[in-house]
């Protein structure tokens, strides 16, 4: 008999099978890295005005500047290298991601686990607001946040996590009702071991695998959601340009054939956004022990 | 005539592992009005074998080889749509959970019109009585009632009999009942047992009546074939099977239920768990873990058969031969 | 079932309630309202003028009950920027929002759970690969970069569609529709198409897993041992299994919907409700942001609503349990 194989590694082997979860894994961790160092990857820093030069401007990619290098994507109206300010709004959205998902996942496995080994009105209560917001659509709740608390990455991150937790809580209200119901637990509560200790030991486990679906998903949709607003102009201020941005600026220049200042920040969010689905679509399909045969 | 004819038959699975045999050339007959039980652990092969009866081996299962032949007709080989004629009609089958095999959404006077307009064009009226007839045949009280039930208005038993009833819709010639008492309360098994035994004498159908567990199967089926990795090891009339058993592995079988124990007595076992599909010994099956095994046991094992009786076993027990495993 | 539906309207009613308390508080209470109708450069008796003007002086709580009378009387209140009634401000928009919506909801839903359908039927086949990729792009892809992309295709390098805007009108009891002239149909192609990207991929992802799942299960392996024609088995008990799963999710991503329609008009500058309120947020006109809520919970509440009903209908064991 050969020797057990920890969790982690079995997940790994079946993942590895499927050539495009791990391509598109591939591709998330080769923009996040790209994202972390773009300050020393990119030719220029998009944010330093003193770079600028606005003859620069609107250029097609390839064209020279006046930095003596070749603009390899164009450049945007107002002369920024578009190559560096995408690296740099990819560092943006995937920051904002990252920190609206997780917050969200915190709070919202928090209320999730809460409600299930609470119960009563606490409960009730609680799953109540969920539901509620649940039936509530996100870019909505976002749009009316950002409006009212004003731009900046704070209030973003707080309109954004206020749109999502509640996914996180109903999957793990859900798994953590579904485990609380077992009789080990309901042995262990009947112990003098403190509730706090159940929930954490017993319950939040069994939240895991569908939570880890949810994150993945919403990372995904947090990305998409700032994206939204900053295009829509309700984002982010102009100071930090995220890939939202970069597109909605380079909206009007459409139509006259200047296509590359939006349709390039447009493929570097969508790659981005597609990859992260696809991983999250692969770990999804492993954990739903329906779909075996 | 022989209601049923298997011979040789073969069914594989494709897997990541490699090609799984789970029924590995096993042959029997079924008579009319005879109730004859299937017996075996899971991964036996035994509801691979009542599928394969009836053509519903999903992929990435496939009958290989052998023969099935229906009322005469063979089966092997025939075109879905020919399959899909006979089944429900001529050879039906019971499943074990039927909770899940009733949808619950529909009333089961629709789910059993559904099966009857299957195979006949009736009226409505013809359908409702023919169906009334049947759930009054399974012992369902208020039968006319029952039509506008939905599934999760009966209790178990009642659903089983409802499944029962659709398998008698069209008075099939063959009926393979797969663990169809398993999922149900012991005193409610054996209003089924009594019903299905009461049934096959009424009807003529012949059942093959599928199970893991050797007590329930003792007391309604006259004969008994006992299944091991894929394989028939012991056949036989019933009480000739468990008075004398021939092969070790049914001896095994017999000796773990609980009535054969004083009680006190620790609860006897066969050593050692069902071997893997993928990974077979070459000869006898039941070898590694059987006390009488030797380097005979290495070669493929024919199936010994005396008029009725039958054992795939070289070194048999024998009435003289006591208790192996003691 | 009367039981069942009397609990659900009790239940909706004190969500509008609870909503139009919260819309209202929250915001009206965050910022100054104010701001936006002054000038800043506005003197203090014209501030405490029109303060007074518009009853914002009053504690919030008695605003918010001027407020609901005023619902009573069909009175939504003013607009600060248009000095327009908000209720005829939306109702003049509607139609072009309820036209894009529904025809791009209506397509999505037909189509996207025909070929999830057929994608979860027949899961190793080319075309249900195929499928599937096409549907995790419309499902991860922004709706605001499709719509780009849309327009740069068909509008400006292949020149078929027009880039925005909306078509000749038809007056239909007393409301203009655009939908039944060409003209019309023509400036609704992309904009809806954009719309209904999102819940088409969503649909196929739905139709297939629910399908497979239902595939795979007892009930379909009984009707097929019973000799049930495969065409019956799909009509009657796949379409019926999957329907509980695809009503849940339709009826939340109609509402999703309906969001995102802001983000569509503003790209193909649709004249409806979604550019109003787009262009009210950014300016913080309250009373069209508090009245787009409302009427927004409102239309939220009904779908729901209309949603528990239908599981009513179509799941025997929901109507026991809401009868007890």
């Amino acid at each position: 008999m050969s020797a057990p194989v920890s969790p982690l590694a079995r997940f790994w082997a079946e993942f590895r099978r499927s050539p495009v979860a791990v391509a598109a894994l591939l591709v998330v961790v080769v923009t996040s890295l790209l994202a972390i160092f773009a300050p020393w990857v990119a030719p220029q820093d998009p944010y330093d005005l003193t770079t600028l030069s606005l003859l620069d401007a609107r250029r097609e990619p390839g064209f020279v500047g006046s930095g003596g290098y070749a603009h390899l994507l164009g450049t945007d109206p107002q002369g920024r290298d578009l190559l560096s300010a995408i690296l740099y709004g990819m560092r943006i959205s995937l920051q904002i991601g990252l920190a609206a998902g997780t917050v969200a996942l915190f709070l919202g496995t928090t209320i999730g686990i809460l409600a299930a080994y609470a119960r009563g009105w606490v409960e009730t209560v609680l799953m109540r607001i969920v539901d509620l917001q649940l039936s509530f659509p996100a870019i909505l709740l976002a749009l009316v946040l950002v409006a009212l608390l004003g731009q900046g990455k704070a209030q973003l991150i707080t309109a954004l996590v206020a749109a999502q937790y509640a996914y996180f809580a109903r999957t793990a209200y859900g798994a953590a009702t579904a485990e609380r119901r077992k009789d080990y637990v309901e042995a262990a509560l009947a112990t003098p071991l403190s509730g706090r200790r159940v929930a954490i030991f017993h319950l939040l486990p069994n939240c895991l695998p569908p939570l880890i679906v949810v994150a993945t998903v919403q990372i995904a949709n947090s990305i998409s959601l700032e994206a939204t607003l900053s295009f829509l102009g309700l984002g982010l201020p102009v100071t930090e340009p995220s890939l939202g941005m970069l597109i909605s600026n380079g909206f009007p220049y459409m139509m006259s054939g200047r296509y590359w200042i939006s349709v390039y920040p447009g493929i570097a969010l969508i790659v981005l956004i597609v990859a992260i689905n696809l991983v999250g679509d692969r770990v999804r399909d492993q954990f739903n022990p329906r779909l075996r045969r | 005539m022989a209601a049923l004819e298997v011979e040789n038959l073969v069914t594989e699975f494709d897997t990541a592992n490699g090609v799984l045999r789970a029924v590995d050339g096993v042959s029997f007959t079924l008579a009319p009005g005879q109730i004859t039980g299937l017996v075996g652990e899971s991964g036996s092969g035994k509801t691979v074998t009542g599928f394969s009866l009836l053509g519903l081996v999903d992929a990435p299962g496939r009958i290989v080889s052998g023969s099935i032949r229906l009322g005469g007709t063979e089966l092997v080989g025939r075109p879905e749509t020919e399959l899909r004629r006979r089944r429900g009609a001529e050879i039906a089958m019971i499943f074990q959970d039927p909770i899940a095999t009733l949808n619950p959404l529909l009333a089961i006077g629709a789910q059993m019109r559904m099966a009857l307009e299957a195979h006949r064009s009736v009226s409505r009226r013809e359908a409702n009585a023919r169906c009334i007839e049947v759930l009054d045949q399974v012992g369902i009280p208020e039968p006319r009632a029952r039509l506008g039930s939905y599934p999760h208005e009966l209790s178990g038993g009642m659903r089983q009999r409802v499944a029962i009833a659709i398998a008698l819709l069209h008075g099939p010639a063959v009926i393979v009942a797969d663990e169809p008492t398993t999922a149900l309360d012991v005193s409610i098994q054996a209003q089924i047992l009594h019903r299905m035994r009461m049934l096959a004498d009424e009807t003529g159908s012949a059942v093959l009546w599928i199970s893991h567990d050797l007590a329930t199967v003792s007391g309604l089926a006259s004969r008994l074939l006992v299944m091991y990795a894929g394989r028939i090891v012991e056949f036989g009339n019933t009480a000739e099977v468990l008075r004398d058993p021939r092969h070790p592995y049914t001896r095994g079988l017999i000796d773990s239920l609980p009535g054969t124990v004083a009680a006190g007595e620790p609860l006897r076992q066969i050593p050692g768990g069902a071997p893997s599909l993928s990974a077979l010994p070459p000869g006898c099956a039941f070898a590694p873990r059987c006390p009488h095994a030797d380097v005979d046991c290495a070669k493929p094992v024919e199936l010994h058969e005396r008029g009725e009786r039958g054992w795939r076993c070289i070194h048999p027990l024998g009435p003289e031969r006591s208790d192996p495993f003691a | 079932m009367s039981g069942y539906v009397l609990q659900r309207l009790l239940q909706a009613a004190l969500v509008m309630v609870a909503m139009s308390a919260i819309v209202f508080v929250g915001v009206y209470a965050i910022g100054n309202p104010v701001d936006i109708v002054i000038p800043p450069e506005a003197t203090q008796d014209i501030r405490a003028a029109t303060i007074a003007r518009l009853g914002l002086d009053l504690p919030l709580w008695q605003q918010y009950l001027i407020f609901v009378r005023n619902l009573f009387d069909g009175d939504l209140g003013r607009s600060f920027i248009y000095n327009e009634p908000v209720l005829s401000l939306i109702a003049g928009r509607l139609p072009a929002t309820l036209e894009l919506v529904l025809l791009s909801v209506l397509s999505a839903t037909v189509f996207g759970i025909a070929l999830g359908v057929y994608a979860g039927y027949r899961p190793d086949s080319v075309l249900a690969k195929a499928i599937m990729a096409v549907s995790v792009l419309g499902f991860s892809v922004p709706t605001f970069w499709i719509g780009l992309i849309l327009i740069l295709t068909f509008a400006v390098n292949l020149g078929w569609l027009p880039a925005g805007g909306r078509g000749q009108t038809v007056d239909l009891l007393g409301v203009a529709w655009s939908f039944p002239t060409l003209d019309g149909l023509r400036h609704l192609v992309l904009p809806a198409v954009n719309l209904a990207l999102f819940k088409f991929a969503m649909m196929i992802r739905l139709a297939r897993a629910g399908t497979r799942e239902v595939m795979l299960s007892d009930t379909i392996k009984f009707a097929r041992a019973a000799g049930i024609r495969e065409s019956t088995i799909l009509r009657r008990h796949l379409l019926k299994l999957i329907s509980i799963p695809i009503i849940t999710v339709f009826g939340l991503e109609l509402g999703s919907t309906l969001a995102f329609a802001v983000v569509t008009e503003t790209i193909f500058s649709w004249p409806g409700v979604g550019k109003l309120i787009i262009d009210s947020i950014a300016v913080l006109d309250r009373p069209v942001m508090v009245a787009y809520l409302l009427l927004t919970t409102l239309l939220f509440v009904i779908i729901n609503l209309t949603v528990d009903l239908l599981f009513a209908l179509i799941d025997p064991r929901i109507r026991a349990r809401g009868a007890a």
